[in-house]
């Protein structure tokens, strides 16, 4: 492909740390020793193996609640977070989960609004399949979602009393971006072709029986981007996929969420050539970016809430066995099937100081199984401490300042022990505090 | 329930966190909004142990936190002798017309077939063919005491419709897509303190862009809640020590934005659980408030406190309960709202004047829109242009500012009512004759506006 030789790709050595890299903005950071057996497939052979994954398989314990009891994720609160986290931690193919979450970001929809797990997992089910195919086809699927049409009233709007909520986000906010090519007259006529959804109510399952009613879509002559025809909902999608600015918000949203920099203008083209060359196929585009040298060479981005604690229980190795990581990820800013609103979550700001206290009770309630008491046997060495709390978490990459602010801390709490009992009770402590102080510090906060 | 909002509007709210975040752009997506006002300001929390109040400050970077407290300690000292607003938002575009509808025009019913009110009694003697909501019954009293103006159909003209941006041309006063200061913002930088926070002052937890300066503070105002931080198994000396480290592991900087920006939050949070004294926000207001799980009684009776102990508060931005963008089930949600919003603000204005404070406060009332006049097949209404301004306090002339249109002749080609006054109008009036400042120092082209009497 012509326009795939232009986009510049990653010339530099291809170790661990890169791979490390790699498996954290594709995935969700490796499981222990991960990212050193990815550094041997060399950087396309790397890639590849996430773009091209094995049949889905989940390794390591089944999710259960605080009981001990299988989740429920269908009817338990909470519990659909659970279930997805559990596929973040437990998959053998970290790209597809790391592409459903992009995708629940980009078509954002809350079961505040939807109100039922049922069909938002259905909805998940649906970013998962499409996660790396055709863009249109993920479009249509979507604009027929019922999550969807609940969310944004697709099922209110019908040829009698177009709603305009749908038609108006899904060119603002899923293909064209705002105010990019379309006016107020496009959004009412985008309205009019997108009726004709309906539901029914099931006094049992809620909202239920999802389908094109032709008596209520509104069949005339529409014009939409100055094109006339008699368009329905498929043609909608497919205007504003064709739409000429659509290929340039396309790269450059899902750019975003794995390069913080903005592409340059040479990559940017030769990206949406790629996408329309390939009839919107998302993949490609994906697995350009993934080979990208800005990828590896470009600045670090702060890992969302729901990578950030996925990452954690990987390498521990520890499935889900508590309810508490729903209500603990809602205070760090993301509980999943919950987005703040249609634009998903603001990548910009993850990091506050309320975020960070949750963050560091994530990391709390991560290390609380395998804490060690006063009584357990830990070396008088700093040095020796802070290996072993490296060693916990599967030895990931610092930067000097935060090593020298670890060895610091280990070294004045280690003088502390001016006593007998003290030198043999405070290494555990101060064990169990560096294993923290790692997984909430800078680094480990950013990939 | 979030499905009833239009997302465009929820985005909209997410999209103004950014403005507490220094340096943050909006996401790409954006492209073609407009940012908010304030977007990349700086932020720094910090108790103003002279009042006792955990802030965010916003601006005025080279002052440090012991000057701005020394700032606000002696703003305090010189005792309270400005004049107040308070911008109240109704946010999402509240329907202008079941707020004060036409009963008496003739094309009501036709266009709200399903969502016309009933005569609620709450006459409105300006314009017979208006009544109040049932819900709004707090600002029939007002009105009826001639401590509220109304402006029943307040905007400009070409109206955007989008949430994001109309609320952006309100909060920076110009239909100027880039403007990046407030309008209360560039009238602070004209005559406030260089080391005064609480001059402007939002209670939302985050900057209001309508505050937003070039130069002088600005502050956010939140309760700390319970900041400490435990970790399991470990504890004292060694606790200690680590509590310590986190502020260590967030000392460095270097040149990777995002690796700074960690580091930097780091520091912050230990700093702020250093700070963090005991906070006692128990306020015993001497008039009743309306009981809800909105912050918004609590956060107006906290207002009329603050101004009661003499906290140097001039320009004070907050939105009110509940979200205004009734796509769906408008009937019900609009009442609810409205109705807990009304009588908040009776509230509020009973509790100023029990605390002889009656004279001191002009209150603005203001939504980013209206609602399209037809309804839609939802039980709701859709985005519209003009809608409804309110003016409340014991110096307000209570009369009407501009006047209602009508539904006949007083819609655009979009069915959306046509603006009777402009906003830009209404500011310059406030600016003038409320904070005695040169509008024209303020508005863009204010020249262009006309202007109405306001005060009694």
């Amino acid at each position: 492909m012509s326009s795939a030789r232009r986009i510049p790709v990653y010339r530099g050595h291809f170790g661990p740390e890169q791979a490390e890299r790699l498996l954290w903005r594709a995935g969700f950071g490796p499981r222990p020793g991960e990212e050193k057996r990815l550094a041997k497939k060399g950087l396309r052979g790397a890639v590849h193996s996430l773009t091209h994954p094995p049949r889905d398989r989940l390794i390591g314990p089944k999710p259960v609640d605080d009981d001990g009891h299988p989740i429920a994720p269908i009817d338990a609160w909470g519990h659909d977070h659970l279930w997805w986290l559990d596929r973040m931690v437990r998959s053998n193919r970290p790209l597809v989960e790391r592409m459903t979450l992009v995708w629940h970001d980009w078509f954002a929809t809350s079961n505040a609004g939807v109100g039922s797990q049922r069909l938002m997992l259905q909805q998940n089910g649906l970013f998962r399949s499409h996660g790396l195919g055709s863009f249109s086809n993920l479009l249509l699927a979507v604009t027929r979602d019922p999550a969807m049409l609940l969310w944004l009233n697709g099922t209110d709007n019908e040829k009698d009393a177009p709603n305009e909520n749908y038609g108006r986000e899904m060119m603002e906010l899923f293909t064209l971006g705002a105010s990019r090519g379309y006016s107020e007259r496009d959004v009412r006529e985008q309205a009019r072709a997108l009726t004709g959804w309906r539901n029914d109510w099931n006094d049992d399952k809620g909202p239920v029986n999802f389908r094109f009613d032709r008596q209520r879509h509104d069949t005339g002559a529409k014009k939409i981007f100055g094109k006339r025809g008699h368009f329905d909902w498929q043609d909608s999608c497919r205007l504003a996929v064709h739409h000429p600015k659509h290929a340039s918000f396309f790269v450059a949203k899902l750019w975003s969420y794995f390069v913080p920099t903005d592409p340059p203008a040479a990559t940017r083209h030769a990206l949406e050539r790629l996408y329309v060359g390939n009839h919107y196929a998302i993949g490609p585009v994906v697995e350009a970016i993934l080979k990208h040298p800005l990828l590896y060479n470009g600045p670090r981005m702060v890992k969302p809430p729901a990578v950030y604690l996925a990452g954690m229980l990987r390498a521990r190795r520890r499935g889900i066995d508590t309810e508490a990581w729903t209500w603990l990820s809602s205070q760090a800013g993301q509980q999943l099937f919950y987005p703040p609103n249609v634009a998903g979550w603001d990548d910009t700001r993850w990091l506050d100081t309320a975020s960070f206290l949750a963050r560091w009770n994530l990391a709390g309630r991560v290390l609380r199984p395998s804490v060690l008491k006063g009584e357990d046997k830990a070396p008088l060495n700093a040095e020796k401490l802070l290996d072993l709390a490296l060693a916990y978490w599967g030895h990931p990459r610092l930067t000097p300042p935060t090593k020298r602010a670890l060895k610091s801390f280990a070294h004045h709490a280690i003088t502390d022990a001016d006593r007998k009992w003290k030198k043999e009770q405070y290494p555990p402590l101060i064990e169990n505090a560096l294993r923290h102080l790692i997984a909430v510090s800078p680094d480990q906060q950013t990939s | 329930m979030a499905h009833h909002d239009c997302t465009e509007h929820s985005r909209s709210a997410l999209l103004r966190k950014a403005v507490a975040q220094a340096g943050a752009g909006l996401p790409d997506i954006e492209a073609g909004m407009p940012l908010p006002a304030g977007t990349g300001l700086d932020r720094r929390s910090f108790i103003a142990r002279s009042v006792g109040l955990a802030i965010a400050v916003y601006g005025a970077t080279a002052l440090t936190p012991r000057a701005l407290d020394h700032g606000i300690a002696q703003a305090l000292a010189a005792g309270p002798s400005d004049t107040v607003l308070v911008t109240v938002f109704l946010d999402g575009g509240i329907d202008s017309l079941s707020v004060l509808f036409p009963y008496g025009d003739p094309d009501y019913r036709r266009l709200r077939p399903k969502l016309a009110l009933a005569d609620s009694g709450l006459v409105f003697p300006e314009d017979t063919r208006l009544r109040w909501h049932p819900s709004a019954a707090g600002f029939h009293t007002l009105h009826a005491e001639g401590k509220l103006a109304v402006l029943p159909a307040v905007g400009y003209t070409n109206a955007d419709q989008s949430h994001f941006t109309s609320r952006h041309y309100w909060e920076v006063g110009d239909t100027d897509p880039r403007l990046q200061t407030g309008w209360l913002g560039r009238y602070l930088d004209r005559v406030g303190k260089a080391d005064n926070p609480l001059q402007g002052v939002s209670l939302d937890g985050e900057l209001s862009p309508s505050l937003a300066t070039a130069k002088k503070p600005v502050a956010a105002l939140s309760g700390p809640g319970d900041y400490s931080f435990w970790a399991p198994g470990v504890y004292g000396q060694v606790e200690d020590r680590m509590l310590s480290a986190i502020g260590s592991l967030g000392s460095s900087r270097g040149h990777d934005k995002a690796l700074a920006g960690a580091r930097e939050v780091t520091f912050q949070s230990h700093r702020l659980r250093q700070q963090l004294a005991p906070f006692n926000g128990g306020f015993q207001p001497p008039v009743p408030y309306p009981k809800s799980n909105s912050g918004f009684p609590d956060q107006m009776a906290g207002l009329a406190a603050m101004l009661a102990a003499g906290l140097p508060l001039h320009c004070v931005a907050i939105s009110a309960n509940g979200g205004y963008d009734t796509h769906s089930d408008q009937a019900q949600d609009l009442s609810d709202n409205l109705d807990l919003a009304s009588k908040t603000l009776l509230a509020f204005q009973r509790d100023l004047e029990a605390r002889g404070l009656g004279n001191r406060v002009l209150t603005l009332v203001w939504s980013e829109f209206g609602r399209r006049a037809e309804e839609n097949g939802s039980d709701g209404t859709d985005h519209g242009a003009a809608g409804i301004g309110l003016l409340m306090g014991s110096r307000v002339r209570g009369t009407m500012i501009g006047e209602f249109p009508g539904l006949r002749g007083g819609l655009d080609e979009d069915g959306n009512l046509k603006a009777t006054v402009d906003y830009r109008t209404i500011y310059s009036s406030v600016l003038e004759q409320w904070l005695s400042t040169d509008a024209a120092a303020v508005i863009p082209h204010a020249k262009s506006f006309g202007r109405v009497p306001l005060l009694r």
